[in-house]
């Protein structure tokens, strides 16, 4: 198979401000009534002069169809999951959002809906969470579940914070003040507990890929407060002693966190009750099909057993068997993570989609992307230039492999690679969380969504692009050359230079020499290209 | 009969799956999965609602449920706090819709570039909106954008108390005490009780050279716009506290912003700016600074920034500051940061940038202006006052104890009148007597004021 002649969209489009034409408007502001114009007379004049504004904001000012055509023009300029093959963001679960959803999420009945309303107006958006919450009841074997943090690091946060209200109610948490994650868990793991108050003690891999229980057992203490950790991890090996692992934890006093913000290899196959976790979470976002919006929002649903549904953050949602309603019954509840009852569009979408699979369904998705993956693996392991580490281990739904022998052959790195691809027509790939344990990483999630075509036309991309760094290195380097930009410096570290604002680019701009930005200290930080700076 | 498939599933096809599994050289897809222990296994089918396999069966279920709903659209709406109802302009639907934005994820300027630029303008729009330089990707809520505002101050001071405003809904007291547990104690200054308005005699008891921030909102939570911004930013920087600001951003065509009045910090909510209610699921927090390494370097969330290719004449975006972030460095990043609100942030980005300088001016007016039509009429009902005689901006508190009825009572009648009457603050601020905070915006219309203003009228006839 030949890679697609693709070109992606180059608008040369100029910043926003640079369009700006003084008088003109996109939309105008709903009329005012003579007669309310007159009762209420001149307001302005009523605020003191130090509280007035006295410029307006020194927005744009553009016409509607100008402003359209400017979003519409970056749009394009976005692959975004729906136009390539989204194979290349493993660990994010990149799968099909369908429209139908999306369509149900801007009916006026919820994008319309205020959350102070009466229960009785709010019956069918409190029948979603409790209905959503009864299908992560079975997928997870936890007893009950809010859906109010607004992301899987939020929901981490919000197991750190009940794990710590758990201790506090014990009376030990002056001594419980250590976590215990992997370095193949999502870096969360390590950050959501720290910024809870404790103390991180990160394991490494053993020989498995995994941690060896041993390594568990050594740092396992009376200062154990819980265990946080992903399984599968980054690298898509399941940990078969999980429940060990949890046993460990257990009998040292400590709870146990499952982050299942990727699930999907094993929805209907095996759940955080068996395996003996007190809590987990989902990304609605990943596993239940919410598109990932450009960075949010999301949803996550904390699950937890029933001993410590009453550390859950207020309110949850109940059915009294005739109507729904809101439950702020939780004894030693940790408060609140968000305001009001998280993100309701990203609820309604997960719902709609476990609605539309069901149990059958729902397997049959953790089956294919785990049979996707093994196929895409095959085949990505007969392109010259790639490795995976701990080898024998079976992968279940992503695989993080490296470039390492391309690296050493050619000089080809995997970030030359990543970009390069873009050329053909697909996202550039994630590599890896720091640090990189794996050299020259990328992490491949082949989700259920993808079909055969898919994926052979995305090993058919890489295969191409390794065969071009063996016989042009520098053609690789200095990609892309298809894409809307060409390869540019993207790591901002130095105060003179960087710029997160258009006001502040033009304050920057031409100011600073070059020696003057290598003499600050935060320069120093800036001397790789910036593209490891890759998130997921 | 026709074989199973699943619209969503391409693999799910037999023939397709044996040839993968051929591939592998597999027999069965349990191959794959027999490194998980049968003990760990579910050893049963999940007992899970018979599922909705056809698009338009799906669409029905979730259609008759959503149906029981009653929306704004269907009541006349007068609740706020912290949800607000602002009109959303159609070409914000239109760009947050477009398939390339929503199904967009992390990556980078090369593949993503439109993303990145679009993002990078929603930060210069909000930068412009609060006069400040300096802002990242949106938090997800403002409770959490004021409690990560209070973190960073604590960090940059070096320390770990904070005075807050009592004030603040009870959802962002709840919220604050949970995020900021760890290390940093709150204590609660005073309003006064005729103004409400900021008891500044009280904050000067509270600060403390201990005091890493004070901490305001404006307009207040019950309200009240404040006018002693920059006497409380004094009192705060005498202490070497800093002061941290919450706004609610479509004020800001008319009110000054609060870099004008000393704040260090600013935070809010991007929901007013063109992001329809959702039940509150339109929520996404913003923090602004000034332009200074130390309020950049504690920042937790991502910040994109523009760099100019000047050989191609072209504009790319990265990350700044990266090292800051928990995914450069885990646990010894600042806080944790994630997926947050990207798809909110272009759209309060197409928002103000369909607004212009003169829309946000006008909108703001307007909303003043609806708003003090809706207080004057509203008290001038019998028995029903207005809690404080302070300036205002689109939401006020009504106090009911004259009529003898509870705001509870009076809501449950509004709504077979179909309005939804304002927030009830009997418990948040049981001091307040039986008070309600009525919120009134751009969107309403003369004959809808009136109408609440008749119905309740009518109710409170009712005795
Ligand atoms: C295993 C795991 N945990 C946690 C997270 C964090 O989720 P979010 O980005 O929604 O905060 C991710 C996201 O990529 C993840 O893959």
């Amino acid at each position: 198979m030949l890679p697609r002649k693709f070109h992606q969209a180059r608008w040369d489009e100029p910043i926003i401000f640079e369009m700006s034409s003084s008088g003109e408007r996109g939309i105008l502001v709903p009329e005012v009534e003579k007669d309310i114009e007159n009762s209420a007379g001149d307001v302005l004049a009523e605020i003191p002069k130090h509280m007035l504004r006295p410029q307006p904001p020194r927005l744009p000012e553009l016409s509607q169809w100008q402003v359209l055509k400017h979003y519409l023009h970056l749009s394009q300029e976005t692959m975004g999951a729906d136009m390539g093959i989204d194979i290349s963001l493993g660990t994010s679960t990149m799968k099909y959002s369908p429209k139908v959803n999306e369509q149900l999420t801007r009916l006026p009945q919820i994008a319309e809906l205020h959350p102070l309303q009466d229960e009785q107006t709010i019956q069918g958006m409190l029948e979603v969470y409790y209905g959503l919450e009864q299908i992560l009841k079975e997928i997870s074997g936890m007893d009950q579940f809010t859906f109010q943090p607004s992301s899987g690091a939020q929901s981490i946060y919000t197991n750190a914070s009940i794990i710590r209200k758990y201790h506090e109610a014990k009376g030990e948490l002056d001594r419980r003040t250590e976590i215990i994650t992997t370095i193949f868990s999502h870096p969360t793991d390590g950050a959501s507990p720290a910024t809870a108050g404790f103390k991180i003690i990160t394991l490494m891999p053993g020989e498995n890929g995994y941690p060896d229980l041993e390594a568990l057992k050594a740092v396992v203490s009376e200062r154990t407060s819980g265990l946080m950790i992903t399984n599968p991890e980054d690298t898509g090996i399941y940990n078969p002693h999980i429940d060990e692992f949890v046993r460990v934890v257990h009998e040292a006093g400590g709870l146990c966190a499952y982050d299942q913000a990727n699930a999907n290899g094993v929805l209907g196959i095996a759940r955080a009750r068996e395996a003996g976790f007190d809590l987990c979470h989902f990304n609605l976002h990943k596993t239940f099909s919410s598109p990932h919006g450009s960075f949010g929002p999301g949803a996550g649903a904390v699950g937890v057993r029933k001993e410590l549904a009453q550390f859950l953050p207020v309110p949850t949602v109940d059915f009294d068997g005739s109507k729904y309603f809101l439950n702020y019954d939780h004894a030693q509840s940790i408060g609140k993570v968000r305001g009001f009852f998280g993100v309701a569009p990203v609820v309604l979408r997960a719902y709609a989609w476990a609605m539309s699979l069901g149990a059958e369904g729902l397997r049959e998705c953790a089956e294919i992307s785990v049979l996707n993956n093994n196929y895409l693996q095959k085949k990505i392991m007969e392109i010259p230039g790639v490795t995976v580490r701990y080898a024998d281990k079976r992968r279940l739904e992503q695989v993080r492999y490296s470039w390492e022998k391309l690296k050493e052959d050619t000089g080809v790195g995997t970030e030359d690679v990543a970009r390069r691809i873009v050329d053909y027509g697909i996202q550039s790939y994630f590599t890896s969380h720091h640090p990189w344990v794996i050299p020259e990483p990328f992490t491949l999630e082949p989700c259920e969504s993808y079909s055969k075509a898919d994926m052979d036309e995305y090993v058919s991309i890489l295969r191409q692009v390794a065969e071009e760094a063996y016989a042009n290195p520098e053609l690789v380097k200095n990609a892309p050359y298809q894409s809307t930009i060409h390869k540019c410096d993207t790591s901002f570290d130095d105060p003179h230079q960087w710029a997160p604002s258009w006001r502040a680019y033009l304050k920057k701009k031409g100011t600073g020499s070059e020696a003057e930005r290598k003499g600050t200290a935060e320069s120093k930080q800036s001397t790789e290209s910036g593209e490891d700076r890759l998130v997921g | 009969m026709s074989k199973k498939a699943y619209p969503y599933i391409p693999n799910a096809v037999p023939e397709i799956k044996t040839q993968l599994l051929e591939a592998c050289g597999l027999s069965s897809v349990e191959e794959i999965y027999r490194d998980i222990p049968e003990h760990l296994r579910l050893p049963r089918e999940m007992n899970l609602p018979q599922p909705l396999l056809s698009e338009y069966s799906l669409r029905r279920h979730v259609e008759e449920i959503l149906d029981r709903n009653r929306s704004c659209k269907d009541y006349l709406n007068f609740l706020g706090a912290g949800t607000w109802q602002h009109y959303v302009p159609a070409v914000c639907d239109e760009i947050n819709g477009r398939a390339e934005f929503l199904t967009a994820y992390t990556g980078k300027t090369y593949a993503d570039h439109g993303k990145w630029q679009a993002l990078f303008e929603y930060q210069s729009a909000l930068c412009e909106l609060v006069d400040m330089d300096i802002t990242g990707m949106p938090t997800y809520d403002w409770g959490q954008a004021a409690a990560t505002a209070l973190r960073m101050a604590a960090r940059i001071t070096g320390r770990t108390e904070v005075v807050v405003t009592r004030t603040l809904s009870q959802e962002r007291v709840l919220q604050l005490r949970n995020y900021l547990l760890p290390e940093i104690e709150i204590k609660f200054m005073e309003y006064e009780q005729d103004t409400g308005k900021l008891d500044l005699a009280d904050l000067k008891k509270k600060v403390s050279t201990k005091t890493a921030a004070v901490y305001f909102e404006n307009p207040s939570y019950i309200g009240v716009v404040e006018t002693a911004g920059e006497e409380a930013a004094r009192i705060a920087h005498s202490y070497g506290a800093l002061l941290v600001v919450g706004v609610d951003p479509i004020s800001l065509g008319v009110l000054a912003p609060p870099s004008h009045y000393g704040a260090d910090i600013v935070c809010g909510d991007l929901q007013p700016l063109g992001i329809h209610m959702s039940f509150g699921g339109g929520l996404a927090g913003f923090i602004a600074t000034h332009d200074e390494p130390k309020y950049v370097a504690e920042f937790p969330n991502l910040i994109y920034g523009i760099t100019r290719n000047e050989e191609h004449e072209e504009y790319g975006f990265g990350q700044v500051y990266w090292e800051r972030t928990a995914y450069a460095t885990r646990e010894k990043g600042k806080e944790f940061t994630g997926t947050s609100a990207g798809l909110w942030g272009i759209t309060a980005g197409v928002y103000l940038n369909l607004m212009g300088p003169q829309g946000m001016q006008e909108v703001g007016k307007t909303i003043m202006q609806k708003s003090a039509y809706a207080k004057k009429r509203l008290s001038e009902l019998k028995g029903v006052n207005l809690s404080f005689p302070s300036l205002t901006f689109k939401e006020f508190v009504l106090n009911f104890d004259q009529t003898g009825k509870s705001v509870a009572e009076i809501n449950k009648q509004l709504l077979e009148h179909k309005i939804f009457g304002g927030k009830d603050l009997s418990l948040e601020f049981p001091e307040l007597g039986q008070s309600a905070l009525y919120c009134v915006t751009e969107i309403h219309t003369k004959e809808d004021i009136d109408k609440l203003v008749y119905s309740l009228g009518k109710i409170l006839e009712r005795g």
